[in-house]
């Protein structure tokens, strides 16, 4: 480890690598990994305890699969039913390289797009792996009666998506995640009647109970009694999604939250890429300082939409309807005039910011600034009429309506971009096993396969992957050492654990300051979208660092949470969520900061092409940055996988 | 705008509830009514006084955790979630009733905190189809007619919030579970087991002390999502197709 300081903020140690996937041709691992990963007996499975954190698409399923394999799993989430998870609140699809519309779709090109898509930042073994089971995916939702668009011969509908130009999305109207998520549901709500998944809804994991290296169990505090209770396992598996609250305001789930993998990273397990987020560009804009959240319209808006904003100031508070053609600037169109409204998600929403920061925003304003820019359908309701309009977007247009008031198909849409998705997360190996032996995590909570921007219609797909056919065969290779000696739960480090969970509870509750939670919330969301969201620099990253710092001290003495310990106390539950968020958005900073490239979803001011491009480094970034828990008051401690690619070639892309 | 709210508060499951009324000022139009809930809460917060304790987490309409009685009605004057009411839907002034799910097989948690896990109860009973991950043959094997895909998906927008039984006389879950027996049963993959699924999904609903159906419809005026009616009429064809063989 480096003995001095990086830039003043973090040290560099020994570099780390998977060492799970076999040493055969990429094509080849997968197959491979399953034949030489360790079988357990099924008369022994029924002896091995797992847990799993998080019922979206990936904890849902791994939780059936493990289940019906005849292992004891323990299913947890913070919702009142597992059916809650926001994995529900997808719209657009899920990709499967199944090749139905024969237009040249195959498992490398599903590859070929993921890897491409996330600027050559992911690791190309699982990513291959994913494309390789997206397949059996399609084929299971299927026949648990999953309810996907059909053709009229009864035959499944695929469209494109995502700039791609094969048709492998399958999709259910605008609700694909709820049908999916609902299907995973009901196959683990089965394995609850049979007996092998104990379910635990209201109910959050604070802690991870390590003994002997290995991940051991959590510890966890039931939301409606409030009691603080030790579950123990032979394994542990995180699903619990991904960080992207750590802006306040974000298309995430108000309870969605990184406590269960911040509190796994404070023991031990690697953080890697912290600082990569998804924000999307088509987003319903804030209205006020009373928002909580912000919702996301599918971005097949910007195929007949054309966005603008005024060419002057003074014009952004008139109605958009009198402002003459000659007095508007459909900036897309004028800088990528090849591909205009359909530039990249990161170009569209950073050139809205750009906009906006110019002070030529349109609609109401926020703390002194317009935040929107025109998404107008006149051109499109002239050239294909309103009808037409209606039948493609109706659906989206409805739900703009209920949200801002505004009709669009009289006035022009407002829309602002906002962080959707968070490709970072916990390091995992081929196995999806973390640097903590026998913790497991999936879907959005791992890092693995999105590199630094994830494609569209690949959440889904990676989440179930995961869950259904990834995990349940790669953690019997761990299973299969185990049952490992029965844990009491007088044995110290678990009390240890116990005890640290209880201290945090009553510090939240007898602080007695004066600020909510909400508000600092709301203030590190701030900092972190100004200086650490579409666009980061080296001077606003080092200003933001020593904000948060500032903002954490001044949470734990000026803290407010009323009630008790001793029953449901929402405050309590925002209070942990919170303070993990102001532990985690100072390592986002340190990420951004260290990585002084333009990639994917990050993008550095100070590395662009002369045209305003992102501009990869290769030769000294192409490295995933897994970061070591330093310590409270420490520093963190990078850890650099290096990435090599056999089966794909890097590419610096352009889109002019 | 300024508002008279009137909230149920009740500390725990066992304790007294009580209406206690709150005034609220600056409330924007374009506010969603949770977002005023939060607004108020926060007020609460400085005045030294426990928040209001209501569920939701998605806030765009569709997981389906947010739903209080606002005026009697579940969801409140406008056919959505909670969650995307807005205030425009009121007035200066109004005076605002908030409860929550009134039904005995949702007993309070806090305030308007209701525990709906009877619903996850049902669906334990039946309503799935069973399939091991890894035992699916090609999606393609069996093409499905696009009317019956069509209807099952409308019965499958189901959200589960428990809206259905708020509104019924009855305390009926008939909605929620005639929603997921047509969703299921309209499906090749669902008919081995549709006549189980329907036996077992009513006994658990009775077992839970939802009450019968009496075909007033107040759950499907309620429901955010629109389940028709006819899915209760689907649900009780099965039932006798099951039970008496026609």
């Amino acid at each position: 480890m480096t003995e001095t300081l990086i830039d003043g903020l973090y040290r560099e140690g020994e570099p780390i690598a998977d060492t799970k996937a076999p040493d055969v041709p990429v094509p080849e691992m997968w197959t491979k990994r399953k034949f030489d990963a360790a079988l357990v007996n099924p008369a022994n499975r029924r002896k091995l305890d797992v847990i799993v954190v998080g019922t979206g698409l990936a904890g849902a399923s791994a939780g059936a699969t493990l289940g019906e394999a005849g292992y004891n799993v323990k299913s947890f989430c913070y919702q009142d039913s597992p059916r809650r998870a926001h994995s529900i609140a997808a719209q657009g699809g899920i990709n499967a390289a199944k090749n139905y519309k024969d237009d040249g779709d195959s498992v490398y090109r599903l590859f070929y797009d993921t890897e491409k898509g996330g600027d050559y930042r992911s690791r190309e073994t699982n990513t291959y792996r994913l494309a390789e089971v997206s397949a059996g995916i399609i084929d299971q939702c299927v026949a648990q009666g999953v309810p996907f668009a059909r053709e009229y011969g009864g035959l499944l509908d695929n469209r494109s998506f995502g700039g791609v130009q094969v048709s492998r999305t399958f999709y259910a109207r605008g609700q694909t995640g709820q049908q999916l998520l609902i299907g995973a549901y009901q196959a683990l709500e089965r394995q609850v009647a049979a007996g092998t998944v104990q379910m635990f809804s209201r109910h959050e994991m604070l802690e991870l109970v390590v003994v002997d290296g290995r991940a051991r169990g959590i510890i966890a505090r039931d939301l409606v009694s409030g009691e603080i209770e030790t579950h123990l396992a032979d394994a542990v598996v995180l699903a619990s999604g991904g960080y992207g609250n750590v802006f306040f305001l974000s298309t995430n789930a108000m309870g969605s939250n990184v406590t269960a993998a911040w509190r796994a990273h404070r023991k031990g397990a690697y953080f890697a890429n912290p600082c990569y987020t998804q924000i999307h560009p088509t987003c319903i804009p804030q209205s006020g300082e009373h928002q909580s959240k912000l919702t996301l319209m599918s971005e097949s808006l910007r195929n007949d939409g054309r966005i603008w904003v005024p060419k002057k100031a003074e014009d952004c508070d008139k109605d958009p309807r009198q402002i003459p053609q000659e007095d508007r600037d459909y900036y897309l169109e004028r800088i990528y005039p090849a591909f205009g409204n359909l530039v990249p998600r990161d170009i569209a929403s950073r050139q809205a910011k750009n906009m906006c920061d110019e002070g030529r925003g349109v609609g109401p304003e926020v703390d002194g600034v317009r935040r929107g820019v025109y998404l107008d359908f006149a051109s499109a309701i002239e050239r294909m009429g309103e009808d037409a309009v209606r039948a493609k977007y109706g659906n989206l247009f409805e739900m703009y309506e209920q949200i801002t008031g505004e009709n669009p198909y009289q006035v022009p849409m407002r829309i602002y971009p906002a962080v959707h998705y968070t490709m970072g997360g916990l390091w995992v190996d081929y196995d999806l096993e973390s640097t903590i032996p026998g913790l497991f995590v999936a879907g959005e909570a791992n890092f693995s396969d999105h590199g630094a921007n994830r494609l569209g219609a690949s959440a889904l797909m990676q989440g179930l992957a995961d869950g259904y056919f990834v995990l349940p065969n790669t953690i019997r290779d761990y299973l299969a050492k185990g049952p490992f000696d029965k844990l009491a739960e007088d044995h110290p480090d678990v009390q240890d654990a116990r005890r640290a969970v209880a201290e945090r509870v009553e510090k939240f509750l007898s602080i007695n300051g004066t600020r909510s939670v909400d508000s600092y919330h709301k203030e590190l969301g701030k900092i972190m979208w100004e200086k650490c969201g579409m666009e980061r620099t080296d001077a606003g990253l080092r200003e933001a660092i020593e904000e948060i710092r500032a903002l954490r001290q001044d949470f734990w003495s000026n803290l407010r949470v009323l009630g008790t310990a001793e029953g449901l106390n929402q405050s309590l539950e925002k209070a942990g969520r919170v303070a993990d968020f102001l532990e985690l958005g100072e390592l986002m900073c340190i990420d951004a900061l260290h990585r002084r490239e333009s990639c994917g979803g990050h993008f550095r001011a100070e590395s662009q092409t002369e045209d305003g491009e992102a501009l990869r480094h290769d030769d000294e970034f192409a490295y995933v940055a897994a970061w070591e828990w330093g310590g409270d008051g420490g520093t963190p401690v990078l850890h650099k996988e290096d990435l090599t690619f056999t089966a794909i070639e890097l590419k610096q892309r352009s889109y002019k | 705008m300024k508002l008279a709210l009137s909230i149920w508060r009740q500390d725990g499951p066992r304790a007294k509830g009580r209406m206690v009324r709150y005034d609220i000022d600056g409330v924007s139009e374009d506010s969603s009514f949770l977002e005023m809930l939060d607004m108020l809460n926060e007020q609460l917060i400085s005045e030294g006084e426990e928040p209001v304790a209501f569920d939701s987490d998605c806030r765009e309409g569709i997981c389906g955790m947010c739903g209080v009685v606002v005026n009697g009605s579940a969801h409140g004057p406008e056919r959505t979630t909670t969650c995307q009411l807005h205030m425009r839907s009121f007035k200066d002034g109004d005076e605002i009733v908030i409860e929550p799910w009134r039904a005995d097989p949702f007993p309070v948690i806090k305030d308007l905190v209701v525990d709906r896990s009877a619903f996850d109860r049902i669906i334990q009973a039946g309503g799935y189809i069973s399939v091991n991950t890894g035992a699916a043959p090609d999606a393609h094997s069996v093409p499905v007619p696009k009317e019956n895909a069509d209807r099952a998906f409308m019965a499958a927008e189901c959200i589960g919030c428990g809206a259905c039984v708020a509104a019924c006389p009855n305390g009926s879950a008939s909605l929620f579970m005639g929603a997921k027996i047509t969703h299921l049963g309209e499906l090749p993959q669902g008919q081995p087991e549709r006549d189980s699924r329907v036996l077992a999904m009513t006994e658990q609903h009775d077992h839970e002390g939802f009450g019968g159906c009496t075909n007033l419809g107040e759950c499907t005026r309620a429901c955010p999502k629109g389940i028709p009616l006819n899915v209760i009429s689907q649900m009780n064809g099965d039932f006798r197709r099951a039970g008496y063989g026609y």
